[in-house]
């Protein structure tokens, strides 16, 4: 197969296991954003994948060629570090030129490549500058076409993005993606930001406890979670308890959820619903609720409703405001369509 | 922190003590010994007064001068290995464990805190024929007899980068600790082999590191004179040793004095030269 194949991949460090056994198929072009919490394992396996770190068990596989005796620097990858690891000593145009210079590329070409990359992340004319003269978001750009200089196979990023501020992190997440999909280049990004995540990925890898929980499409994972803790982790949702009878009739919060179907032998387990999907309805309807919050954010309106001692968010935008406010009595209605069904 | 200039008097308090003990302890030292280099000497007794350039002349004849260019290429020496020595088990050292780090770094100490005459008397022993190292290598058949390894110029090169490379290694540690190991790592995955990546990154980020250290350790073990007598042959003396001579044992201060001085000048010359350059190469 060709692009990036991970077998079993492990990384011990002592009695404590940072990754455990990973497998994933990473078909070429595609861009991954293995995201999870911090402490997960996402940049060991990133490290991993580099060559900077060696697994304890396991393959790396490159166009099916086994890479994990192979060292970094015979990997021809590129790698974005999260402090840049840009060289201070170097201006703009020999850090990009660097990876040129150490395989003998002669200094006409590597001028001419130098400004075809600077044109690239749109920082042309900049070869002359040194790095402590740029800003924040330049320095990112500088380390991505450095990165991309050898028009590498692999292009790993770790954590690029989290120096920057909020805005500048937004707009290079849309340019980040749309240079990827113009070089087609494979592309794994190890974030812990799931906006970061979902704005880019075609494929994300939702990691926890060393694991991978679920690797699919940013739509899938919002809306099908394949467990309780990407639920949790990609976006903010309900999770509620359930309890199902011999017939897979779903029970939660001492109200029956209508059209809704517990796979065989589910007896317990949990619902998840995404706050936008929570419908607020006449009181008498659906789950009888309490009102105890309501944050009006402008562009949305979350109510926190009380069921049962359960606290349910709701989400509803300011065009279907519905005037609801705090201590008011509602009804709470959970669209089975909406619902995903989690074993415990 | 905020730094604004001093404004009154009492902003200076803080610099009162290290000025005069710099004033009492060095200026005022120093110049009585540039008075005393222009001093005629007296046989009978120590020296009286005078203004002669008798004693800067008698070092202009080629025994003099070949003394002062061995006793600096023998610092530029020292300093040179204990650098590319040090270089590179720093960084090792920096990647250590915390554990391994203290272990080394209090060794590194202990071999500090040890007098120029017990390293000078340790080599020596181990140095010999009799007692020394080469017994060992008889021993595992590297060599067929053992043999002295001193007098000579190996053995006060050895001795002299041993008792400054401890030294070299704790000036350059918190440089080495605070160097972003990414750097290197990134040298790496752009296709350089780690001992490329050294020269190419760790050597050039750190080089105004580097320069401070080689003029501290050229400056450290130009003041060496025991180890030279202990471990050389007269031919291995340095200037130091000629200084020491004149102005202890040949009661001859004023003579002492002025090489002295001139030590001072030509190590002042040879350090301005060395931050001329760097910081030329820093413009450019």
């Amino acid at each position: 197969m060709s692009g990036l194949e991970l077998r079993d991949v492990t990384k011990r460090f002592g009695t404590f296991t940072a990754v455990d056994s990973i497998n994933l198929d990473v078909p070429d072009g595609t861009f991954v954003c293995l995201l999870g919490p911090s402490g997960c394992g996402k940049t060991t396996l990133l490290r991993m994948i580099a060559g900077l770190e060696e697994p304890s068990e396991g393959f790396i596989l490159i166009d099916g060629a086994d890479m994990t005796p192979v060292p970094t620097h015979k990997r021809n990858l590129g790698m974005v570090f999260q402090s840049l690891a840009l060289f201070p000593h170097l201006n703009v145009g020999e850090n990009i030129a660097y990876p040129l210079r150490i395989r003998g590329v002669d200094a006409a070409r590597q001028k001419a490549r130098v400004d075809e990359l600077l044109e690239l992340i749109h920082l042309p004319g900049y070869a002359e500058r040194g790095i402590s003269q740029l800003s924040g978001g330049q320095r990112q750009r500088v380390a991505i076409a450095r990165a991309l200089a050898l028009s590498p196979k692999l292009f790993l990023l770790d954590e690029p993005l989290s120096a920057l501020d909020a805005k500048l992190r937004e707009a290079m997440q849309v340019e980040l993606r749309q240079l990827q999909q113009q070089l087609g280049i494979t592309t794994i990004v190890v974030t812990h930001d799931q906006r970061e995540a979902m704005t880019m990925a075609d494929l994300v890898v939702v990691m926890g406890e060393a694991r991978i929980r679920q690797a699919a499409a940013p739509v899938e994972i919002y809306r099908q979670p394949a467990d309780a803790f990407v639920a949790d982790f990609i976006g903010s949702t309900n999770l509620l308890d359930f309890a199902a009878d011999s017939t897979g009739r779903i029970e939660v919060l001492g109200g029956a959820i209508a059209g809704l179907e517990a796979p065989d032998g589910l007896g317990q387990g949990r619902i998840s619903i995404r706050p936008e999907d929570v419908h607020l309805v006449a009181p008498g309807e659906g789950h009888d609720g309490t009102v105890t919050f309501v944050r009006d954010l402008g562009g949305t309106i979350e109510t926190f409703v009380d069921v049962g001692g359960s606290t349910i968010v709701a989400v509803t935008t300011p065009r279907d405001r519905t005037g609801i406010k705090a201590g008011d009595k509602v009804g709470v209605v959970f669209p089975p369509e909406a619902c995903v069904v989690l074993a415990r | 922190m905020r730094r604004e200039p001093p404004r009154s008097a009492a902003d200076y308090a803080p610099i009162v003590f290290p000025g005069v003990m710099l004033l009492v302890f060095f200026v005022i030292p120093f110049s009585i010994m540039f008075a005393v280099s222009f001093f005629r000497r007296n046989p009978a007794g120590f020296y009286s007064p005078d203004f002669v350039f008798d004693n800067y002349a008698r070092f202009l004849t080629p025994f003099f001068g070949t003394v002062l260019g061995f006793s600096l290429l023998l610092a530029i020496l020292v300093a040179i290995i204990c650098v590319a020595v040090s270089v590179p088990f720093t960084v090792l050292l920096a990647r250590a464990s915390r554990r391994a780090q203290t272990l080394w770094l209090v060794a590194l100490l202990s071999v500090l805190s040890l007098s120029e005459v017990i390293i000078g008397f340790s080599w020596s022993t181990l140095l010999s024929r009799t007692a020394g190292i080469t017994n060992l290598f008889v021993a595992i058949g590297l060599m067929e007899e053992p043999r002295a390894l001193l007098p000579g110029f190996g053995a006060v090169l050895t001795g002299m980068v041993y008792q400054a490379l401890p030294y070299t290694i704790l000036i350059l540690y918190p440089a080495i600790v605070r160097l972003d190991p990414t750097l290197m790592e990134a040298a790496r995955t752009l296709g350089a082999s780690p001992v490329r990546a050294f020269f190419n990154v760790v050597v050039p980020a750190m080089r105004n590191t580097i320069v401070a250290t080689l003029i501290m350790v050229f400056v450290f073990a130009l003041g060496s004179y025991l180890l030279p007598q202990i471990l050389g042959r007269p031919r291995h003396w340095t200037l130091s040793v000629l200084i020491t001579d004149q102005a202890i044992l040949q009661s001859n201060m004023p003579f002492a004095a002025a090489m002295a001085v001139f030590l001072v000048l030509i190590s002042l010359a040879l350090v301005g030269l060395t931050v001329m350059a760097g910081g030329r190469r820093d413009a450019s």
